[in-house]
C-alpha cells in the first residue's frame, strides 16, 4: 500500500494527522499535509490509511 | 425557478425532541433524498437528506459559498447587507481560487500541532472556571460559568481581542444568529461588531506584534505586501463568532447528554481515551450548525442522480445526513464506541471547519475536568423544561442550572 497526497487539494484541516500521527504531519506555515511514512505496513496502520483517505476533507489523499 | 407548490417542505424544520433532528428529515430522505423545499427569504432550494449527496456537493467544484449573491439560499428573512463595501465576508463566503489563498494564509495558526500547544493554558481557563463554579451558589448555570467564558477567553487570547469586551461581542453575535430578530436588529447587531473589529484592526495595524493572530496575520500582509484591512476584518468577525458560539453549545450539549447516559459517562471516567470519540459522537447526533452546508450551483450538475440547475440553491442538511442509516447504523442511538469520524458537523470539502482541532481540544480538556472535578454535577430541572436554541442558526442551550 502506498498513500499518494496532493497538496494541491489539501484544505489543512488535520484530519489525517488526528487519524494517525505517524503516517502524517501538516506544513507549519500552510497546514498541508505532510507524509510521514508514504508505505505503512501492518493492519493497523493500513487500516487507518484507509480512513484518513475516507475522513479527508479535501479528498486530498489516495491510495495505490 | 421550480413552482412553490412542488416543494415538499419550508425550512427551517423545527427539532421535536431536543436530541434528535427534526422527524421530517427521514420521510424526505425516504421518499425524495434531493427535494425542493421553501425558503423564509421567499427562496426556494433543493434540499440534500442523504450523507453521500452531502459529501458530492459539498466537494463539488460547481457549489459556490458566495452569500452576496442572490441565488445563495438564506435560513432566514432577509440577507444581512453592508452597505459599506469594504467589509468583506471571510472564507465562509469566499469560492476558490480566491478562498484557497486566503485559507492557506491562516490556516497554519490552526494546525493539530498548533492546538496542542494551547492545552496548558486552556486547562488553566478551564481549572479557574471550575474553582470559581465550586466556590460559588448551588444551582449555578452552566452556560455562564463555563460553556461560553471557556471557549470565548480562547478565542480572545488567539487573535488578541480584549476578553473585558465579551459581554458587547456576545450580545451581537447572538442577535445575530436568533432566526426571531427583525432584520434591522440583526442589521444593528451586524454594524456594531464589525464597526467595533475595525477599529481593533485599525489599532493594531499600528503596533502590530507576533503576539497574537491578528498581529501575525499584519506582519505577514506586510512582507507579502499587500496588506488588505477589509480581509482582516473579516477574517476577525468570522472567527470571533464561530469560536466561541459553536464550541459553547456543544459543551452544553455534551454534558446534558453525557449526564442522561451514565452508562456512556462511566466509559471516559474509566478510560479518558475514549473522550474524543465521545466527542466525535456528540458532534454527529447534534450538528449544531446545519446551515454552513448550503450553496448554489455555478453549472448544470448532476447529484446522486438529480439535475441540479446553475443558479439553483442547495442546502446540505448535514444533520440529516449525520442521521442517515446508510452511514451510521441505529443512527438515533449515542453511542461513543460506533465510529463516529466521517460525520459531516464540521462540513466536507474545501470550507471544513478551520476551527475543529480547537474545539475538540476544548471540549475534551472540559469533558474530562468537568467529570473529574465535580463528580456529582447533575442537572437541577427536569431535562424537558432546558431551554433549548430551537430559535437560533447554531443550535444549543440558553440556560443549563446544574447543581452538584
Ligand atoms: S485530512 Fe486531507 S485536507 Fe486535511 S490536512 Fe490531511 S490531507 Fe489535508
Amino acid at each position: 500500500m502506498k498513500i499518494i497526497a496532493d497538496t494541491g487539494k489539501c484544505v489543512g484541516a488535520g484530519q489525517c494527522v488526528l487519524t494517525d500521527p505517524d503516517l502524517f504531519d501538516q506544513n507549519e506555515d500552510d497546514g498541508t499535509v505532510l507524509l510521514l511514512n508514504a508505505e505503512p505496513e501492518g493492519e493497523e496502520a493500513e487500516e487507518n490509511a484507509r480512513t484518513a483517505v475516507h475522513i479527508c476533507p479535501g479528498q486530498a489523499l489516495s491510495l495505490a | 425557478m421550480t413552482d412553490v407548490e412542488e416543494t415538499t417542505a419550508t425550512l427551517p424544520l423545527a427539532r421535536k425532541c431536543p436530541f434528535s433532528p427534526p422527524p421530517e428529515y427521514e420521510t424526505l430522505r425516504e421518499e425524495s433524498p434531493i427535494s425542493r423545499v421553501g425558503l423564509p427569504s421567499g427562496q426556494t432550494a433543493w434540499a440534500l437528506t442523504r450523507l453521500e449527496d452531502i459529501r458530492e456537493m459539498l466537494s463539488s467544484p460547481h457549489f459556490s459559498s458566495d452569500r452576496r449573491n442572490p441565488s445563495f439560499p438564506l435560513l432566514v428573512a432577509r440577507p444581512v447587507r453592508s452597505e459599506d463595501d469594504s467589509f468583506r465576508p471571510s472564507l465562509i463566503g469566499m469560492d476558490p481560487p480566491e478562498h484557497s489563498q486566503a485559507r492557506r494564509d491562516v490556516v497554519g495558526e490552526f494546525t493539530v500541532k498548533r492546538m496542542k500547544a494551547l492545552q496548558p493554558r486552556i486547562q488553566q481557563i478551564v481549572d479557574e472556571h471550575i474553582d470559581a463554579l465550586l466556590a460559588g451558589p448551588k444551582p449555578a448555570d452552566l452556560v455562564q460559568a463555563l460553556s461560553l467564558p471557556v471557549p470565548s477567553l480562547v478565542i480572545c487570547e488567539l487573535l488578541g481581542v480584549p476578553y473585558a469586551d465579551h459581554d458587547f461581542f456576545q450580545s451581537c453575535s447572538s442577535r445575530m444568529l436568533n432566526r426571531e430578530v427583525s432584520p434591522e436588529e440583526r442589521q444593528t447587531a451586524f454594524e456594531g461588531l464589525r464597526n467595533y473589529l475595525d477599529d481593533l484592526v485599525t489599532k493594531k495595524e499600528a503596533n502590530a506584534t507576533e503576539d497574537d493572530l491578528l498581529g501575525r496575520q499584519i506582519l505577514k500582509q506586510r512582507e507579502s505586501g499587500e496588506a488588505d484591512h477589509g480581509e482582516l476584518v473579516g477574517l476577525a468577525f468570522l472567527l470571533l463568532i464561530a469560536g466561541h458560539e459553536t464550541t459553547a453549545n456543544m459543551i452544553s450539549l455534551g454534558t446534558v447528554t453525557l449526564l442522561e447516559n451514565p452508562d456512556q459517562l462511566a466509559k471516559i471516567k474509566a478510560d479518558p481515551d475514549k473522550t474524543l470519540a465521545a466527542i466525535e459522537e456528540l458532534l454527529r447526533v447534534f450538528t449544531i450548525a446545519e446551515s454552513a452546508t448550503s450553496r448554489f450551483a455555478t453549472a448544470d450538475v448532476e447529484i446522486g442522480g438529480t439535475l441540479i440547475r446553475a443558479g439553483e440553491g442547495v442546502i446540505g442538511l448535514s444533520n440529516a445526513g449525520n442521521h442517515d442509516p446508510a452511514g451510521f447504523e441505529n443512527p438515533d442511538t449515542f453511542d461513543i464506541e460506533r465510529g463516529a469520524r466521517h460525520h459531516v458537523a464540521f462540513g466536507f470539502g474545501v470550507h471544513q471547519c478551520l476551527g475543529q482541532n480547537l474545539a475538540r481540544l476544548e471540549l475534551q480538556i472540559v469533558f474530562d475536568t468537568l467529570f473529574r472535578r465535580v463528580p456529582g454535577i447533575r442537572i437541577a430541572v427536569p431535562v424537558d423544561e432546558l431551554p433549548f436554541k430551537h430559535d437560533s442558526t447554531i443550535y444549543g442551550l440558553h440556560a443549563l442550572p446544574v447543581t452538584w
